[in-house]
């Protein structure tokens, strides 16, 4: 299942590291989460439902969801999409409801870390909210689930569009790594803090304006607390892969786009043989043609609008490598017993029916799911910020002004959470929000090149692909009015 | 209104301005970018100034008697959708992005494809260059294919 050779991508297979599973010696690679191991191996099964015992395999992909938890050194409940494979681990399919370690649950040490700007999530907007502020002078801490920094743009092997500002034309993970640069000169410096493999888990109002979280950050598969006094805080926690109904959904091998993605550009593992792609947006063009290039064959795309939703270059990228894109269509069910083994697809009518006699049996061990996204919002719910629904944000958001500050003094939004976009308004996004946090505070320099940022951002939905932000925006900004 | 290629993502021809015959003599880069993407690297990349752009969700116009056919922004496009085409004779030759492996090498034959990736026919490619991982292919194919071809089998 490993990914040889990739036009893009170098996978520099270097140590190999064996580890135990259900008693078992396998084996996996430096780099790899366990999860990634395992798939490699063809273990897709995970972990087994709580009532109906059904197969439970990966799904997002980034430590969003619960579907890859198992017990590794005795440790339940591990997060196995995001955990380190390490030399020597003991992992195991965790009886379901995760029993606790043997030994008695020690006492947790607490850290207590003081900071003025605390950001959530060291994707694209996070990234460059970080450098932003501590560019401006101000302490920076920015905290990440994920065992590398990056977010999504690790996983993008394809030029993103744009202008010179926006670095167009250059791959999203050349992108990654020049932020990565940054944020490693500024780390040298002291100006910024960078905690991987932790992750924020709660929020309390602090003494004189500040505010506390609760940071758990994982070492060995065990955690420590943390807790983080900041003046002020950028959330830029991303979205979750959203789920579609049909039956056998949660079959082992239906899989979010993210998933797939980090599988096989991340750890250069195939997610299967034979995938079946559902959703023309840009999510579900650009896996299906990324697939391609890792050497997984797509069957076709399906897409139950009337029109493709994503670019159109993107789309025709896919056809003239023979991949069919069916509009008017959507899947009916997946069929097998323990995996993916084959789907159904039906074609719809003008109101969203299935027209019976069209269904069509596809051949496949992988379904992928690319039917959208959900802004993170769950630490912002915790805060208390006030939230509103927003089709065209992709679900419940902070309101936020334009300077991207929530209604509680010193929290801003950035990048996905805030409405999902894509990565590149992120980027812009995450200045903003950067910026304004360092302007709550003693610094004062940022206000020229801030406006320049929201002009920027502006012009780049100016376009007819940038009028779903735009009405999303524009309702936000009546709700801040209302407020 | 929808169009067909936001149906099935083929590109009919129609949505094109074409070159004339004596522009596709001296070579010319025909631009399949026909929805308004806030995108412009196109227009830097270009040395004589022939692709231009009112604002960056403005469609890209070419220029085909500016263009000289150096095929730089083929490498550039983040599309993958510009494409190179230059007839001598009865003989054309496409030059296309190609993102694949194993790498085309010159001097040997490949399979053509069109929009919808059915094979066409067959080519030689001429050269092959690499920019930023993007190969850079050159066929040599038969003339009535140039404005057909759109991608490669190797």
């Amino acid at each position: 299942m490993r990914i040889k050779n990739h036009p893009i991508i170098n996978f520099a297979y270097k140590k190999k590291i064996s580890f135990n599973f259900n008693n078992k010696k396998i084996t996996g690679y430096e780099g790899d989460c366990i999860a990634s191991a395992l798939h490699a191996q063809g273990i897709r099964i995970l972990t087994r439902s709580l009532k109906y015992d059904l197969p439970r395999g990966f799904f997002c992909g980034i430590g969003k969801c619960s579907s890859c938890l198992m017990r590794v050194n005795g440790i339940p409940n591990v997060r196995t999409c995001i955990a380190p494979l390490k030399q020597g681990i003991k992992v195991e399919m965790q009886d379901k409801f995760g029993k606790l370690p043997s030994e008695e649950f020690h006492e947790k040490s607490k850290e207590v870390l003081n900071f003025e700007v605390l950001v959530v999530g060291a994707g694209p907007a996070g990234l460059c909210a970080a450098i932003e502020a501590a560019k401006q002078g101000a302490s920076v801490l920015l905290v990440d689930e994920n065992m590398a920094v990056g977010g999504q743009l690790i996983k993008q092997t394809h030029k993103f569009f744009g202008s010179e500002n926006e670095k167009a034309g250059t791959r999203g993970i050349i992108i990654s790594e020049s932020l990565k640069k940054e944020i490693d000169k500024l780390k040298k410096a002291g100006k910024v803090k960078l905690m991987l493999n932790s992750t924020v888990i709660g929020y309390y109002e602090g003494e004189k304006n500040l505010h506390k979280f609760i940071v758990i950050k994982r070492k060995n598969y065990d955690s420590v607390l943390i807790e983080v006094n900041s003046k002020t805080a950028v959330l830029a926690c991303g979205a979750m892969e959203n789920m579609l109904l049909f039956p056998g959904n949660d079959l082992p091998g239906v899989y979010g786009a993210g998933a797939v993605q980090t599988l096989m550009n991340v750890f250069g593992v195939k997610p299967g043989k034979k995938v079946l792609m559902i959703g023309a947006g840009n999510v579900g063009l650009i896996v299906s043609y990324q697939l391609l290039q890792a050497g997984v064959e797509v069957t076709c795309v399906v897409e139950a609008m009337s029109s493709i939703g994503g670019y159109h270059v993107h789309a025709a990228k896919l056809r003239r490598c023979g991949v069919p894109i069916f509009t008017s269509h959507t899947i009916k069910e997946v069929r097998g017993r323990d995996c993916v083994e084959e789907a159904v697809i039906v074609k719809l009518n003008k109101n969203w029916q299935p027209i019976k006699g069209s269904e069509k049996k596809i051949n496949c061990d992988t379904v992928c799911l690319a039917v959208g996204l959900t802004p993170s919002t769950r630490l912002l719910n915790q805060i208390g910020v006030k939230m509103d629904f927003v089709n065209e944000a992709g679900g419940y958001i902070a309101i936020h002004d334009n300077l991207m500050q929530t209604n509680k003094k010193g929290i801003f939004v950035a990048g996905d959470s805030s409405g999902i976009e894509e990565a590149s308004t992120a980027m812009i996004e995450g200045k903003i929000a950067g910026i304004s946090a360092t302007l709550l505070l003693k610094y004062k320099d940022g206000k020229k090149i801030q406006s320049k940022y929201i002009k920027d951002l502006i012009k780049f939905r100016e376009g007819p692909f940038g009028e779903k932000a735009r009405i999303a925006k524009k309702k936000i900004e009546k709700l801040v009015e209302e407020k | 209104m929808i169009h067909s290629y936001e149906i099935d993502g083929i590109l009919n021809q129609k949505f094109l301005k074409l070159p004339s015959e004596k522009q596709i003599e001296k070579g010319v880069a025909i631009i399949e970018c026909i929805q308004n993407i806030p995108c412009n690297p196109c227009i830097d990349s270009c040395p004589t100034g022939a692709i231009s752009m009112k604002d960056i969700n403005a469609l890209p116009v070419m220029d085909y008697d500016k263009c000289i056919a150096c095929c730089k922004c083929v490498g550039v496009c983040p599309g993958l959708a510009i494409f190179v085409v230059k007839s001598k004779e009865d003989i054309g030759f496409i030059t296309l992005p190609y993102e694949f492996l194993p790498k085309p090498v010159i001097g040997k034959k490949v399979k053509l494809l069109d929009r919808a990736g059915r094979i066409v026919g067959e080519g030689i490619v001429k050269k092959v260059v690499n920019k930023d991982k993007t190969f850079i292919v050159t066929v040599e194919v038969n003339k009535d294919l140039i404005m057909i071809v759109r991608n490669i089998k190797v």
